[in-house]
């Protein structure tokens, strides 16, 4: 492993910020920390980088211990939430500054400088200044800087948190590229579903300084390991259910479930591809609270009868009116029984 | 760390201890019931009185006159500023001999106002108050006014679109971030009117007295060491609990402030009232700054064709040289000081900005204002009796001077270089750090590169204190080496008008020094500034 975390623990005051956190993340392996703000994803970062001491368990590196190594011989690379680039050097300095530290010539870091500003897409920058830079500009900058020293590790901290959500998704195919292409092993934290299931071999979901979920983007969005996953992937339709052979019974009614769920009280997820519209005299009678539009469906928000609020994925033309009263069937293939 | 600590032991705490047992110390016991016999005293307990009160209403005034002065210096930008800017410092660097003489000269017997309207004040505390407020006014404008140019103005701009007034943002965003600068300048201020000894001696006569003027009274005229020692203990201590309040208040405000190019915030002043307050400020500057640097060069032109300047270059009875030659001995003693002041702060400024900086680490921060708070005639003194002997006998080395003055110069390089050095942000430093940067270099490569507008000022301030330093290089000044403010203060210790004119003579010439040394470092300023 390139880098594993054993027991890592990092307290402020009273508060466990992380929480006996274990990780691995092997070489050419792209992972990323999902979590919301609060979750300790960035102390994990710091912790890697020597910036954290930890308060118990140990962060190895090459399987060497890592206790003592100061920030700066540890050989990792961090690209900071807003860049944080040297104001008084222009472009070419700041990509050059790792390589400086680590005694190249001036010939080698000309030629690095160069190099890196054309992988990241700024060929000829090097003489800007840093404040000329627009946010996604100053992005590429920090990358190059970031991975101009070859670092073993490239850590990332929210890395595309502040700009336009165009740009976002333009620089994260980018960015997944780039690292396939380099074979960079990467550890990235960021609060974006999106961004870590796009950016991501593996993605590692945090709650409280502790992980909560550890999987292949397809594994965590296909089954949530527990309710808070599900709502933090954005999922509402969570319910208490006690399952029963085939089925459950749910605020909604009988549910039906995969035929390998486990038995007894459980949440239920509902995916809204599985909350089918029918005619108003089938199944669950519901009126229509709200309806949002999100390009490829529409939402709609139903309103059963005394019972939690459903969210429905519906095509375009299907979609009823606010106030319309509709029946609810659901497809057992999108439900998810959550431990 | 340790060689800021290691300088401080041996050249500050090391003669004030030694100063402190020649006094309390008799025939190899204490005696600390002095203490109480001293303070007790009806005309010492005056003495405090007047010394505590005039300290705070000079503050006070100062920030009433200045703080204005540091907002247009800070956000206006008209004709003739770099240059002004230039010209307010000049007061600060003056001896205080020389500024109580000037004042003297305006507001005095025969003086200025007298001739024009019979107006003296020269036997009320106003005219004490006054020469206060012209020798401070640059620390208002240049700590506070500094740190104001780099406040980044969209700060308050975000405020009045939540909904503030002008005066409500500026109230509510831009004050809290000056708060540091403004406390410290207030702090700096009171130091200086607190411990205040020139100025006091000239204008206050007998009816006015400060601690320093006592213990120097005490010590050269009346002989008598032991109530010194108790003075300078009871200065000591009053002066250690401002700085503890001082560094408390300053840790609970301490902050990450937007630092912006300071080129960039100023603009020209717009509608009445900005002209107005304009106007105001360049008036308060020529009536209460420039009339009395203008009177003192008036006098030193007196007599016929440069009578008196002419007469510096002679050999004179009371020195061993001409007096002409006081100036390089002071230029040279200034930049070694001054070289010395730098090193030494700048390492207790960048152990001090570390945010884990331990307890131990931040007592250390108001330690380093004692020199300051001090009266400088003990600092001059205990160098003396303490530097005479083996292991450390200094007393014949030139390094002396410089030493003494770098101890007065090295809290000033500390108070500018700290608020900039907290202010530079600590991701920063970090970012820099996983690039592979050991500690010190990232000092280099980060800090240094962000402070070196604040380092120049810092070095800017040491080399003006350590040329217009009296109290303490009145004592350790050999003879036939004597500094620019000594070689004024003998010249004015004698009679006649020959000597008064030369005086003023030698007094406009250090004027002028300092006004040429600040001015090229004005533009050193403006050229590196460009960088970013």
């Amino acid at each position: 492993m390139l880098l594993s975390l054993e027991d890592a623990t990092v307290r402020f005051g009273g508060r466990a910020v992380l929480d006996a956190v274990g990780l691995d993340v092997a070489e050419h392996e792209v992972v990323c920390v999902l979590g919301p703000s609060g979750s300790g994803k960035s102390t994990l970062l710091r912790v890697v980088a020597g910036l954290q001491e930890l308060g118990a368990g140990r962060v190895l590196l090459d399987g060497r211990e890592q206790s003592g190594v100061p920030a700066h011989r540890r050989g990792v690379g961090l690209m900071f939430q807003d860049h944080q680039l040297f104001p008084q050097r222009d472009v070419g300095g700041n990509v050059a500054f790792g390589l400086r530290m680590h005694g190249a010539s001036k010939a080698e870091q000309g030629a690095r400088v160069r190099e890196l500003l054309e992988l990241v897409g700024l060929p000829g920058a090097a003489g800007r200044a840093v404040a000329s830079l627009s946010g996604g500009e100053q992005q590429r900058v920090a990358l190059a800087r970031a991975l101009a020293p070859r670092p073993r590790l490239l850590m990332l901290d929210e890395p595309l948190g502040q700009l336009d959500r165009s740009l976002r998704e333009r620089l994260v195919v980018e960015l997944r590229e780039l690292f396939g292409r380099l074979g960079t092993t990467v550890l990235a934290v960021t609060h974006d579903q999106g961004e870590a299931f796009a950016l991501a071999d593996r993605v590692v979901v945090m709650r409280d300084g502790r992980i909560a979920q550890s999987g292949t983007p397809l594994e965590v969005w296909q089954r949530p390991a527990n309710e808070f996953v599900a709502r933090f992937l954005g999922f509402d339709n969570v319910v208490e259910g006690t399952v029963a052979g085939a089925a459950a019974d749910t605020p909604w009614g009988k549910v039906p479930v995969p035929e390998d769920a486990p038995q007894g009280t459980h949440a239920l997820l509902v995916r809204p591809a599985g909350v089918r519209l029918v005619p108003a005299d089938e199944g669950l009678r519901c009126t229509v609270a709200a309806r949002t539009f999100k390009g490829t469906h529409v939402a709609v928000h139903l309103q059963p009868p005394k019972a939690p609020r459903l969210e429905a994925a519906c095509a375009l033309r299907e979609a009823p009116e606010v106030g319309d009263t509709v029946g609810v069937e659901f497809d057992a293939a999108e439900i998810v029984v959550l431990n | 760390m340790a060689l800021p600590v290691a300088f401080f032991a041996v050249f500050f705490a090391w003669p004030v201890a030694a100063i402190v047992a020649r006094g309390l110390r008799t025939d190899g016991r204490w005696h600390l019931g002095r203490i109480v016999d001293v303070v007790t005293q009806s005309d010492i307990r005056h003495v405090l009185w007047f010394t505590t009160w005039q300290a705070l209403a000079s503050t006070a005034l100062t920030l009433l006159i200045a703080l204005p002065g540091a907002y247009v210096f800070a956000r206006f930008d008209f004709p003739g500023r770099q240059v002004l800017r230039a010209v307010v410092t000049v007061p600060f660097v003056l001896p205080t001999v020389v500024v109580g003489t000037a004042f003297l000269a305006l507001v005095g017997r025969g003086g200025l106002l007298d001739e024009l309207w019979g107006v003296r004040l020269d036997t009320t505390v106003w005219a004490i108050l006054l020469a206060h407020v012209f020798f401070n006014y640059a620390v208002v404008v240049r700590t506070v006014g500094g740190l104001w140019g780099q406040l980044d103005p969209r700060q308050e701009e975000a405020a009045r679109m939540l909904g503030a007034s002008r005066l409500r943002a500026w109230r509510t965003v831009t004050l809290p971030a000056l708060g540091p600068a403004v406390a410290a300048a207030a702090l700096m201020v009171f130091l200086f009117t607190f411990t205040s000894f020139g100025v006091v001696q000239i204008l206050g006569g007998p009816t006015f007295s400060t601690l320093e003027v006592e213990i120097y009274r005490q010590t050269s005229e009346i002989f008598d060491l032991s109530t010194a020692a108790v003075l300078t203990i009871v200065q000591f201590v009053a002066v250690g609990a401002i700085l503890a309040v001082h560094a408390w208040t300053v840790r609970r405000r301490e902050s990450a402030l937007r630092l912006v190019d300071a080129g960039g915030t100023a603009r020209r002043p717009r509608g009445a009232g900005q002209w107005a307050l304009l106007a105001g400020v360049l008036a308060t500057v020529a009536v209460l700054l420039l009339l009395p640097l203008a009177v003192l060069v008036q006098r030193s032109l007196g007599g016929s064709d440069f009578g008196y300047y002419r007469a510096l270059t002679r050999d004179d009875d009371t020195f061993l040289v001409p007096p002409i030659e006081a100036i390089g001995n002071s230029l040279q003693y200034a930049l070694a000081a001054t070289a010395i002041a730098l090193v030494i702060g700048a390492l207790a400024a960048a152990a001090l900005a570390r945010r884990d900086a331990g307890r131990l680490v931040r007592g250390f921060d108001a330690l380093l204002m004692l020199p300051l708070g001090v009266s400088a005639v003990t600092v001059g003194f205990g160098f003396l009796i303490a530097l005479d002997r083996p292991p450390l006998d200094l007393r014949s080395s030139w390094i002396l001077v410089p030493l003494a003055q770098a101890l007065v110069g090295a809290p000033f390089v500390v108070r500018t270089m700290l608020p900039v050095l907290r202010a530079v942000d600590a991701r920063l430093r970090e970012a820099a750090a996983v690039l592979g940067a050991s500690p010190w270099r990232v000092w280099r490569e980060v800090d240094l590169p962000l402070v070196r507008r604040a380092l120049l000022v810092a070095a800017g301030f040491a080399f003006a204190v350590s040329l217009g330093e009296f109290g303490a290089t009145v004592f350790i000044a050999r003879p036939d080496n004597p500094t620019l403010p000594v070689a004024v203060a003998r010249l004015l210790g004698r009679p006649g008008d020959l000597n008064y004119g030369q005086a003023m003579a030698l007094s406009t010439i250090l004027m002028a020094v300092c006004a040429v040394a600040l001015l090229v470092l004005e533009r050193l300023r403006t050229d590196r500034s460009g960088e970013f």
